[in-house]
């Protein structure tokens, strides 16, 4: 009750504020006047009586503040702090615009590339339980994590005590008729519970019945929402009806919900079960299966490695042949996922945090000088009535003034570099990487960007009242902030911008590092001529192309077609493009060669006959094989220089013989000739041996189109597959693209250079702000000692003394921060050395070249302040003091 | 000028009180009235005096009003309120009760 009249009293004042202030006023003059009267009275003479009232009352302006506090509201002097802080930024545009850009800069920063990092790392999958979910995979000795055999899953399922269930997927294309053709469509297979493992509820329709992916199973098919939404009008009475995929008829049981997303398969538009096992899921020895599954409550990912380990040692005592050093791989489903983009995430986090570091030492250090400019007026404010405590609100309130206004920009920043990187990410990559479309302003990104802004409000506020100069204040009145303050903020400032160049000396490095990986990346060996060609993918249609001798025919006409395409010098195909991944491997033996039963594991693939002439691929020894060699012809091989050197040291493998783990005789191949080292894999993969066999002796119905063109291959592109489609309109084609554009958006190198290209652009700024924080201590040091100068100066200094000073102090902060940088640099690199391609992370022409590019511009910036200091006028300066 | 005692924190609001129990006064008056009752011990500081003065007007123990002097001069006078006596007398009791505890203490020793 009484707070409450008290609180409108407080406002009945507040809007008579003038009165009330008028009226204290008048009563503290009468109180002065009145004792004045007193003391005359007593004998003083007037003039001293009135010095004494005055004396004795004290000051005024602090009294009446003192009433005012009483009666005023907190907020109100709140509110009178915050308008003084705005004028006083108005004050020095200068200041305030830069002050805020540099944290809009880092601010922005950092949070767009938080914003990532908490899309992919922080956020929980969007599963039940899905820490409780592990990858479940073989492994061997070139594949830490390779494929699932079928019959090894299964087998896996039924010994395992460490799953609550254990279920199997694997990609598939379907060739589905549209309106405008035949169109190849992404689509996965998967064992019956593989909904019920990952949690996931259907948005309608049902789930898979347990026991719909045995064999003899009806055709059923759950579309992905995107699908139901783009092919089925989203319909609701979708379901009941039938699909042909790749000319079979399908019926539609169920949809995902919106929201569903696998990133290990990418992007899949339907989903069907295994229940109809290919060719290589009734083989043990051969693998295309994955396996994700969930932990019984209470074991360890650690313990079910161990399960599976000892599962797998088991089963290889019970299948020598097949499963001989097929061990097991068990590890966190969210590590397949995000354990490769998490080095890279962290390694742009740690860029941009640097850079908001820099960014916040420079607000920093030109809030110092400013308020040892502004050492003055706070002596006088002081003298006038100003509490500490007022004055030091005062700094803390143009502090959090800054650092509103610079968050404020910051978050727009950040939402401006959030919408950019996000298009910045190519489909492809967004389709393996769909947690990253969940991006935005989210509460965690919010929270985030709270936390840095309280920090650095903290910093902003306190670094000021940390120089303030409460106690001295009369020294504060005289000087005008000359003396010992100076002298102490230059060492205080001059360790600042040491940190600001160490800082800017690691971005630069790291960057250096990441542009000469990239750029070595984009430059590997790859064993073909990659410019002038140009790539389509093919699909044949199985019912049509049912028989080895029909796809035979086709592909001699999908080749010859594409040959006779103007402009185009030679066309081959493959049963997979060069540069798209190692695997796709063959077991293989050689005739004449002690064998034990292990795998020797090699790249198997079927190539036409002109393919390696259309790569531009050297042949090293032999022969390359001709059109005429099909199933009729003895059976050939050509090998790769690894293959060669590996199994054939010293030898010569032409003539030899090889065949599969147990010498069948229609597997027996010659070697006929050996090819240079082709790179099947990845750009920053190894060069695995590899056999290249005929496509006419063994044929895919899924194969890669290569052509060789004398004009811009870009051109040809679009013919391509309208050529395909003239032959038969049932093939589907797919992923034009020239091999260039293959391999600079292959995941590898996209991920590179975005990583390259961030962390140059840090490097840029932070350079930028280094540079300006060095010129800054520089030109308040000139400043500071223009009466040093010219005392040196009229007393006979030459100017290239005077030079020399200012640039020995430059020089000594710069080579300090370039020392201290070098040693962090070499520290940074090697933590992100996961991150570098070919390249040692103590690099010594990148280390030099940084410091030397970082000497430069040093040098610039302290070469301003160098010349004024040197042109100082000795009459004006010891006149101006 | 040799230092005279700080007043004990908190008390100077129950002076202030007491004082306007025997008439209605102008701040200078107060101040002047516990100078002269404490004979010249308690000199009451006048940037304590006035924030004091409108923090008992907040709580409605004062009022205020402007009133001519004897010299004719305009001043503004505190009255206590019923709410101001009754504080005054919580007070009181409380200050007599430390006053006794302080006095014991210092006795055994």
């Amino acid at each position: 009750m009484d707070s409450i009249t008290r609180f409108f009293k407080k406002l009945a004042l507040l809007v008579r504020r003038e009165k009330f202030h008028s009226e204290l006023e008048e009563e503290m003059r009468f109180h002065r006047e009145q004792k004045e009267k007193d003391l005359r009275d007593e004998g003083m003479a007037p003039e001293a009586a009135h010095r004494a009232a005055m004396r004795q009352f004290g000051n005024g302006t602090r009294l009446k503040e003192q009433s005012h506090e009483v009666v005023g509201f907190r907020l109100e002097t709140v509110w009178q702090d915050f308008r003084f802080s705005i004028r006083q930024l108005r004050r020095s545009p200068g200041f305030t615009v830069t002050a805020m850009m540099m944290l809009a800069l880092g601010i922005g920063a950092s949070v767009a590339i938080f914003a990532f990092v908490d899309a992919a790392l922080i956020q929980p999958l969007p599963y039940k339980d899905p820490n409780r979910l592990v990858d479940v995979n073989e492994r061997v000795a070139l594949f830490p994590r390779s494929n699932l055999s079928y019959q090894d899953y299964v087998d896996w399922k039924k010994m395992n005590k460490v799953f609550s269930a254990m279920e199997a997927y694997t990609a598939t294309g379907y060739l589905l008729n549209t309106p405008t053709g035949t169109e190849p469509v992404p689509g996965a297979r998967v064992s019956d519970g593989f909904f019920r493992v990952l949690g996931t509820k259907l948005a309608l329709g049902r789930d898979f019945y347990s026991g719909e992916d045995q064999p003899g199973a009806a055709d059923t098919v759950i579309l992905s929402y995107a699908t139901w939404q783009s092919r089925f009008g989203g319909r609701n009475d979708v379901i009941g009806q039938t699909v042909k995929l790749s000319g079979i008829p399908n019926t539609i049981i169920g949809v995902l919900p919106a929201n569903f997303q696998f990133a290990p398969r990418g992007k899949v538009d339907f989903w069907a079960t295994l229940h109809t096992l290919n060719n290589c899921e009734k083989r043990r020895s051969c693998h295309n299966l994955y396996g994700v599954a969930r932990l019984k409550d209470g074991v360890t990912v650690q313990a079910a490695l161990t399960d599976m380990t000892g599962v797998a040692k088991q089963l290889e005592v019970q299948y020598p042949s097949s499963n001989r050093d097929q061990g097991a791989s068990v590890k966190p489903l969210y590590e397949e996922i995000v354990g490769d983009i998490r080095p890279i995430l962290l390694v742009l986090l740690g860029g941009a945090g640097l850079l908001l570091l820099i960014a916040c030492v420079n607000v920093a250090s030109l809030l110092l000088v400013r308020s040892e400019s502004r050492k003055r007026e706070i002596a006088v404010r002081g003298a006038l009535g100003a509490s500490p405590a007022r004055l030091i609100r005062q700094f803390i309130t143009e502090g959090v003034v800054l650092i509103v206004g610079g968050c404020a920009l910051g978050l727009l920043a950040a939402y401006g570099g959030m919408t950019l990187l996000s298009k910045l990410i190519s489909k492809d990559m967004l389709n393996n990487m769909p947690y990253l479309s969940g991006i935005g302003m989210n509460p965690h990104v919010l929270i985030f960007a709270g936390t840095i802004g309280v920090v650095a409000a903290v910093l902003f506020a306190v670094t000021p009242i940390v120089r303030l100069p409460l106690t001295a204040m009369q020294e504060g009145l005289a000087d005008g902030g000359r003396g010992s303050a100076g002298t102490l903020w230059r060492r205080f400032g001059a360790n600042l911008v040491v940190l600001e160049l160490t800082v800017a000396m690691v971005l630069l490095v790291g960057a250096g590092l990441l542009g000469k990986s990239f750029y070595r990346l984009l430059h590997v060996e790859l064993g073909f001529r990659p410019d002038h060609l140009a790539t389509l993918q093919i699909s044949l249609p199985e019912l049509t192309y049912a028989k080895e001798e029909q796809v035979m025919a086709i592909g001699r006409q999908i080749v010859s077609r594409a040959a006779a395409l103007p402009g185009v010098k030679s066309a081959g195909i493959t049963s997979m493009l060069a540069v798209s991944g190692n695997g796709n491997t063959d077991w293989i033996r050689f005739v004449g060669k002690p064998y034990n039963g292990e795998h020797n594991e090699v790249n198997q693939r079927d190539v036409s006959s002109d393919y390696f002439k259309t790569l531009q691929a050297k042949l090293i020894r032999g022969r390359f094989f001709t059109d005429e060699e099909d199933a009729s012809k003895p059976k050939v091989a050509l090998i790769n220089q690894a293959l060669a050197k590996k199994y054939f040291p010293g030898e010569n493998p032409i003539g030899r013989k090889y065949g599969d783990t147990a010498l069948t005789p229609t597997s027996i191949r010659e070697i006929v000739g050996i090819v240079d080292d082709v790179k099947e894999g990845s750009l920053d993969s190894e060069i695995w041996p590899a056999e290249y066999t005929p496509f006419n002796q063994n044929t895919d119905t899924y194969v890669g189109l290569v052509v060789r063109t004398s004009q811009d291959e870009k051109t040809i592109l679009p013919t391509l597959g309208a050529a395909i489609h003239q032959i038969d309109p049932g093939i589907g084609t797919m992923g034009e693209a020239t091999m260039n554009q293959r391999i600079s958006e292959s995941q590898t190198a996209s991920l590179h250079r975005s990583s390259a290209w961030l962390v140059g652009g840090f490097a840029v700024m932070a350079l930028l702000l280094g540079v300006v924080g060095l010129y800054g201590v520089i030109a308040y040091s000139v400043s500071q000692r223009t009466r040093e100068i010219g005392v040196r100066i009229a007393l006979g200094a030459q100017k290239s003394s005077v030079y020399r000073m200012i640039l020995k102090e430059a020089g000594w902060l710069t080579g300090l921060g370039i020392f201290a940088g070098l040693v962090c640099s070499v520290a940074a690199a090697t933590l992100m050395r996961k991150l570098l391609f070919g390249i040692r992370s103590w690099d010594m022409p990148t280390l030099a070249g940084v410091a030397l590019v970082l000497g430069a511009s040093a040098l610039l910036a302290s070469y301003f302040p160098a010349r004024r200091a040197a042109s100082v006028n000795p009459v004006e300066a010891l006149r101006a003091e | 000028m040799p230092k005279k005692p700080d007043l004990m924190p908190g008390t100077l609001d129950m002076l202030i009180l007491k004082t306007l129990t025997r008439a209605p006064q102008h701040g200078y008056g107060i101040a002047l009235s516990i100078r002269r009752a404490s004979e010249e011990v308690l000199t009451v500081e006048e940037g304590s005096l006035y924030p004091a003065l409108q923090r008992l007007l907040l709580q409605g123990w004062v009022k205020a009003e402007w009133k001519k002097t004897e010299t004719n001069r305009r001043a503004r006078y505190y009255t206590l309120t019923a709410a101001g006596r009754k504080q005054l007398g919580v007070e009181q009791s409380q200050f007599d009760q430390m006053i006794a505890a302080i006095g014991r203490v210092m006795q055994d020793a």
